[in-house]
């Protein structure tokens, strides 16, 4: 088996993230907007703010990432590429990584870069933390994408499948959430918890492939 | 079945919801042979073709593919953006092939004009042509279309009718649901 499928896989998966236009921009507007609004609700006091700001983007990357995920392979299953990568030889698992690989570098990475500059409008210190939550942004937002890979699969043949899509996910960003959030505090747990961030990242890239790859041969059943 | 058969299927049934779609179905597939699938809207031509192409999994019986094969279906695989150019590029790339055969294959397609025009603004019968260019990129023996006649002008249909006659003569098979007249000269038929 050569790797040439899996790689055309991946770059097309790039391509159309950017063919649609503006389109790569919405998850950023949503993680963005997310967490402008929030000071407004809350109130403006630095300290409260201070205290929830990684927090809240954490939720607002998890919500952030719902949005696009339909993407990953909803067209292909409509318009037969699907159907065309399903009978490349190469295993199914590995075409739906390179995929949401694909997806989450165009929508997921983009939301980690910008964690910093939001952080900072929550009246964070600047510091190496910041680089260091960005890190964990990335991390987690990885393990987001691969979990909501596996219900975009599920979903690939549903219409508006969106709703659905969130209700398999939101379970499975669980883990990844809490690990995520605690890494960040600065409680008795803390000391582990970018440990455990990454060892759920890890079981989610290990895992999820051949979740994504059995639903999408379900899928073209 | 013969020793020498490129693909070849026992005892195919297959169920749709609560509906028997059909059963008992056998076929064998030799080199330069064609078989065209019969029957009505919803008979099942196509599920039986993505059950011989592996995409399905029948209710009873089994297919041995001994052969690679390509696939051309009514969900012909283009996306909006991608121009017919761009759409053999990817495939000639994920299938391990060259790119140089790509200018000469759009020429003979008659896709020179409309080589960097969006899919979203091909017509039917262009896009149709672009995707039986994939049959070209790689030599494969096995053939499965999917009313590949539609959508297609005069020209076009000689076109294909031409590649069909190359291929077979070459020791390649074809399976084929047509709705009208084949046009070419078939070995068998699968009436679902």
């Amino acid at each position: 088996m050569t790797p040439a499928p899996i790689l055309s896989a991946f770059r097309q998966a790039l391509g159309e993230a950017w063919a649609g236009g503006a389109g790569a921009l919405l998850p950023v507007g949503f993680f963005a907007g997310a967490a402008v609004l929030v000071p407004l609700g809350v109130g403006t006091d630095p300290e409260t703010l201070r205290t929830i700001g990684p927090g809240i983007l954490w939720v607002s990357l998890a919500l952030s990432s719902l949005v696009t995920l339909e993407r990953i392979f909803q067209a292909d299953a409509e318009d037969g590429s699907l159907d065309l990568w399903l009978q490349t030889g190469a295993p199914a698992a590995s075409i739906a990584a390179a995929k949401t690989l694909a997806h989450w570098l165009t929508a997921g990475l983009p939301l980690a870069l910008l964690s910093p500059f939001l952080l900072l409008m929550f009246q964070a210190q600047i510091g190496g933390a910041l680089l260091e939550n960005m890190l964990y942004y990335a991390f987690g937002g990885l393990a987001f994408y691969f979990w909501g890979g596996v219900s975009a699969a599920l979903a690939a043949t549903v219409r508006r499948g969106g709703l659905l899509i969130s209700l398999i996910a939101l379970p499975l960003y669980v883990p990844t959430a809490i690990f995520g959030a605690l890494a960040m505090g600065d409680g008795p747990s803390s000391a582990a918890a970018p440990l455990f961030l990454a060892a759920s990242t890890l079981f989610a890239l290990a895992v999820a492939p051949f979740a994504m790859g059995a639903a999408l041969r379900l899928a073209a059943d | 079945m013969s020793a020498s058969a490129l693909l070849s299927a026992a005892d195919i049934g297959m169920i749709r919801g609560e509906r028997l779609l059909f059963r008992g179905v056998s076929l064998t597939l030799g080199p330069g042979e064609a078989i065209l699938l019969r029957g009505q809207n919803g008979a099942g031509k196509t599920t039986l073709l993505r059950i011989l192409a592996g995409l399905t999994q029948p209710e009873t019986g089994s297919v041995v593919r001994a052969a690679p094969h390509h696939w051309i279906a009514h969900r012909d695989g283009l996306k909006p953006h991608e121009t017919p150019r761009g759409h053999l590029t990817l495939w000639a790339r994920a299938w391990g092939q060259s790119t140089t055969a790509i200018e000469p294959l759009l020429d003979k397609m008659e896709l020179s004009r409309p080589s960097d025009v969006p899919a979203k603004h091909l017509s039917a019968g262009q896009r149709q042509r672009t995707a039986l260019a994939r049959l070209h990129l790689e030599n494969r023996p096995v053939w499965l279309l999917d009313e590949p006649l539609t959508a297609l002008d005069g020209h076009g249909k000689t076109l294909l009718l031409d590649m069909i006659a190359a291929h077979r003569e070459q020791g390649g098979g074809i399976i084929a649901a047509i709705h009208g007249d084949a046009e070419f000269e078939i070995d068998m038929q699968v009436d679902i």
